[in-house]
């Protein structure tokens, strides 16, 4: 062994994510490992508290996606104690649950994603951040973001008590409901993201798929992995972020496995590795067969490129007409370009855009008819939502009062630690030869990480945005020899 | 011979008008009692906040006594039908931080219950005895909060 | 022009939720960044130790910390900013008390590391794999911190000047902290930036209870309905309010969900559970000891409820003798 990189982004949020490159004599990359330093227990600390708590101590796991964690939790609570929402309450939830997509994946395409796209891959490091992305696009635009995210943000915490940390779901339905007044206003916040939804794809549309270099990124085999993808699909194989079954397709495409949530354990296990915190899902009934890709691994990812490749369409029209365009503009699903996530996240938008509209359209969700009071005796509950970053499920199981005696939590950031250390180790073979460390071994690393939308790292989201990168090489000897760094 | 002895602390929170008064008959009397008590004269049962109970254990009490006066015989009527209420919600507490319900009681003893007392007083070193000493994960960390609301709690309830 | 003053912002054992409600300000942001100058936010930009410990002592006025402490880098980070900055301020529910991963302080670390390597029901480790400090793949050798034992405060680890409560703190609190620090309008140190009231003398439901009321037995949530008027403890169900400092604007009130406390004790309180206990014993109806006990069973998890926010913090944190799940 000769040289061994370190890379330790000093963000964190699931623990900070770090990475490790290790070269041969020859100066070429032998192996990446990509680590999560940081466990927090939450499946442990939860045991003997009552299960109704759940969606209020969960959401803690990420205070960037909390209203994923509510949502998974409040169904679970469903499941546990064998109850059905009434359909208003099940309508606010989805109301909720789609306006939080809308904002987050905005967030994250403009201010993270955004500078890889928009300002450019090779643009001055200087101006590859948020401010350049207003610079670009205008400060109109940076302000409609912002006005977005905004109204979005409003709406959650008025139906659901807060929108960091929210606390309206119990099982069998939620705390509280809307008025007419409110469904009316809400009603222009949903417009208002349909527009700028559509607004985001055609911006997309001039800056990226009218520039053959993006193209040519977008599709480099570079930032490729042809692994299963998995997600929530509706009755008619459509994406849902709320509830439906989970579909499974192979690299090829094709559907391996369609089951209900309740099924996770029979297709999902959970790989341990002695030098990460974070386990690595993989298809049970392929196998772990270590960080490779192809058919035969049972490696999958999720989160909106593996969700849309795991549906057949989605459910609203002007997302579906998106989602053509998307697939021959690719040319054809599955697609495996990992940078192709930043599209499918803004198909995403629109789709929850309009879905936000459809259930603001029913009257029906003004009713006060929002909450079945369970009566059956609480055992295991299984909640499954679609988060941003992917799947998201929730299993508890409770003695007969409802008090915790076994919880079982598998997130986003999950099913996709085993891809993202495989296009992390693809990146930096990429990049490294001989030896010699490209500077452009920072910004590849990290877009190949960022279109993951990592949620150790989706705190960037927010303001000034690129992932501050710090790669420190190492001689055999374990001697310093060299430092980068990755900001201006 | 000797033997070495675990010797409890408890902690006695007594109320002036029923309690103290009997174990100061039990002393008066010469009833004999062990002498690991250490009395704490409060105006009622129901002023003993929970929170005088945990900081006892912390400062380093095996066992805490609580007594006031009979049921019905409260010199501000319900005092200890308060401390009726929050005793079994304490040990309920204590329970789930890992000590045992029985190194904390709450009796009933009149002025006139000086023998009732030492014989509470008594049984209670015994079973705190038989549990051993309150062992504390470690010391706890220094705390450098300088806020006022530590300062004015003592004048608070005390 | 007077150079503006230069503020810090740190975090810890996060859940990245202290961040966005900086965020939130939105358009007020611009208010914010108009005033100071933000030389550090590892979530938004890259600072390391080095230029931390570059800065003159006082040159920056200012650190906001999140989160609360559990490993020892989080430890030399904190007594850094400490050393360099003439104000510290605990900055959310994790800083000020512990937060909810405090709760983890119920568990030994033992506990922890088996049940989710060895114990979960979708794990697969036939080898009883379990995370170490130090390993060696194929010739690999990598390292992963320790985590301590327990979850710490701030003021468990350095000295603190003001805390700004809540999980998160609302934005405008926030907003609010700036100002009066930029104004040189703050209170004593060591006090909370909060009004110095009970949660339940700012809740819209407070007249909604009788002067005098009293708990028949506790409800829950999940298997029953609160009316969206009535104070939640007239109801029976448990609610913070009267053992929580005021001032997070009743947001889980306004939901129609009671309480959890992530304000913390209300001004005068060393203990937001005990206080909680004793509030309960003075509500109760029974009068035997025996109604009292089953009265008290009815309330389900004393330990999570009373301190959902404020194990770390609480008298109790270090009593626990055991050493199981
Ligand atoms: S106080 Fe709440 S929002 Fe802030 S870091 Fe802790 S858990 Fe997250
Ligand atoms: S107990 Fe809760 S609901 Fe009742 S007044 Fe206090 S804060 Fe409001
Ligand atoms: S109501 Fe209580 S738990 Fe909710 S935000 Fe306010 S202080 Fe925190
Ligand atoms: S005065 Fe003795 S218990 Fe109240």
């Amino acid at each position: 062994m000769g040289q061994r990189i370190t890379i330790n982004p000093v963000t964190r949020l699931e623990g900070h994510g770090k990475i490790e490159i290790f070269l041969d004599d020859a100066g070429d990359v032998e192996r990446a490992f990509f680590q999560v330093p940081e466990l927090r227990g939450f499946e442990t600390f939860c045991l003997g508290r009552p299960a109704e708590e759940m969606p209020r101590i969960t959401p803690r796991i990420c205070g960037v996606c909390p209203t994923s964690h509510h949502m998974a939790a409040t169904k679970c609570l469903d499941d546990l104690w064998k109850v059905e929402p009434p359909p208003p309450a099940r309508k606010l939830r989805e109301l909720v649950y789609n306006t939080f997509m809308v904002e987050d994946h905005y967030i994250h395409f403009f201010f993270l994603g955004g500078p890889d796209f928009v300002v450019g891959p090779t643009a001055p490091p200087a101006e590859r951040n948020i401010l350049g992305v207003i610079n670009r696009v205008g400060m109109e635009v940076a302000g409609k973001v912002i006005r977005v995210r905004r109204e979005c943000r409003q709406l959650i915490e008025t139906v659901a008590g807060k929108v960091i940390h929210p606390v309206f779901g119990v099982p069998g339905g939620v705390s509280r409901g809307i008025d007419e007044a409110q469904r009316t206003e809400f009603l222009k916040t949903a417009q208002l993201a349909i527009e700028f939804a559509q607004f985001a794809l055609e911006l997309f549309d001039d800056l990226v798929l009218k520039n053959d270099r993006y193209l040519d990124l977008i599709r480099s085999d570079a930032f490729s992995h042809r692994t299963y993808s998995m997600g929530l699909v509706d009755e008619n194989n459509r994406v849902n972020f709320y509830d439906g079954h989970l579909r499974v397709v192979t690299p090829e495409g094709e559907e391996f496995a369609r089951f209900p949530p309740r099924a996770y354990r029979e297709h999902i296990a959970e790989h341990v590795e002695p030098w990460s915190y974070v386990t690595f899902p993989y298809l049970k009934n392929v196998g772990w067969k270590g960080f490779v890709d192809g058919p035969a691994s049972g490696i999958f990812r999720v989160a909106p490129l593996a969700r849309l490749n795991a549906a057949e369409g989605m459910a609203t029209p002007l997302a579906q007409a998106a989602y053509e365009r998307m697939y021959d503009v690719l040319g054809g699903r599955p697609a495996h370009a990992t940078l192709a996530f930043h599209w499918a996240r803004l198909i995403e938008a629109l789709y929850a855009a309009e879905r936000m509209e459809e259930l603001l359209e029913d009257f029906d969700i003004t009713s006060q008819d929002i909450r079945n009071v369970p009566t059956a005796a609480p055992e295991e509950g299984v909640g499954v939502v679609e988060a941003p970053r992917g799947t998201l499920i929730h299993n508890y199981w409770t003695d007969e009062r409802g008090m915790l005696t076994r919880v079982n939590l598998v997130v986003a950031t999950n099913h996709n630690a085993a891809p993202m250390a495989m296009s992390v180790e693809k990146a930096a073979k990429g990049m490294i030869r001989g030896g010699e460390v490209s500077e452009g071994l920072l910004n590849t690393v990290e877009m190949a990480f960022r279109a993951y939308d990592p949620c150790f790292a989706c705190a960037t989201h927010s303001l000034p945005g690129q992932m501050p990168l710090h790669i420190t090489i190492y001689n055999a000897q374990g001697r310093r020899i060299r430092t980068i760094r990755r900001n201006p | 011979m000797t033997e070495e002895r675990f010797e409890p602390r408890i902690a006695a929170f007594l109320c002036r008008w029923c309690s103290y008064t009997g174990a100061d008959l039990a002393g008066t009397s010469r009833i004999e009692y062990p002498p690991n008590v250490v009395p704490i004269r409060v105006m009622c049962s129901g002023r003993v906040d929970p929170t005088f109970v945990v900081q006892a254990l912390a400062a380093g009490a095996d066992g805490v006594l609580v007594a006031g006066c009979h049921p019905g015989d409260c010199h501000y009527q319900s005092g200890n039908y308060k401390t009726m209420r929050r005793y079994p919600l304490l040990a309920n507490l204590l329970e789930q931080f890992g000590i045992e319900r029985e190194r904390v009681r709450l009796e009933w003893i009149s002025a006139a219950e000086g023998d009732r007392f030492a014989a509470v007083v008594r049984d209670l070193t015994e079973k705190v005895r038989a549990l051993g000493p309150l062992h504390w994960k470690g010391a706890p960390p220094a705390r450098y909060r300088t806020a006022p609301a530590d300062r004015e709690e003592v004048h608070a309830h005390g | 022009m007077a150079e503006k003053p230069k503020v810090a912002f740190y975090w810890c054992a996060s859940c990245g939720g202290c961040e966005e409600t900086v965020v939130d300000l939105a358009e007020g942001i611009l208010e914010v960044v108009e005033a100071v100058d933000v030389v550090l936010w590892p979530v938004a930009l890259d600072y390391k130790l080095k230029d931390v410990e570059a800065w003159q002592p006082g040159e920056v006025s200012v650190a906001f910390i999140n989160g609360a402490v559990r490993l020892s880098e989080q430890e030399a980070w904190v007594k850094l900013l400490r050393a360099k900055c003439p104000l510290v301020v605990a900055f959310g529910s994790c800083a000020h008390l512990g937060g909810i991963p405090a709760l983890a302080n119920d568990k030994s670390r033992r506990a922890i590391l088996a049940n989710k390597y060895l114990h979960s029901p979708t794990v697969d480790n036939p080898q009883q794999v379990l995370p170490q400090e130090a390993s060696r793949v194929n010739g690999y050798d990598l390292e992963l911190p320790r985590f301590w034992d327990e979850v710490r405060t701030l003021d468990q680890v350095i000295e603190v000047d003001y805390y700004l409560p809540g999980c998160p703190p609302p934005s405008q609190s926030v907003l609010a902290a700036v100002e009066a620090i930029l104004a040189g309008a703050l209170p004593p140190k060591g006090s909370v930036l909060a009004p110095e009231k009970s949660l339940c003398e700012s809740c819209p439901r407070k007249d909604s209870k009788e002067d005098r009321f009293s708990i028949a037995e506790f409800r829950r949530v999940a298997t029953s309905i609160p009316d969206p008027q009535t104070c939640f403890l007239a109801q029976g169900y448990l609610c913070m309010g009267p053992a929580t400092r005021s001032g997070c604007g009743e947001r889980c009130l306004h939901g129609n969900m009671p309480c959890r406390g992530c304000f913390g004790p209300p001004p005068g309180t060393r203990d937001q559970g005990t206080k909680m206990l004793g509030m309960l014993g003075a509500l109760g109806e029974a009068d035997t000891p025996a109604a009292a006990a089953a009265s008290a069973d009815g309330l389900a998890d004393p330990l999570g409820t009373f301190y959902r926010f404020s194990l770390a913090a609480s008298l109790l944190n270090h009593s626990r003798c055991r050493e199981e799940v």
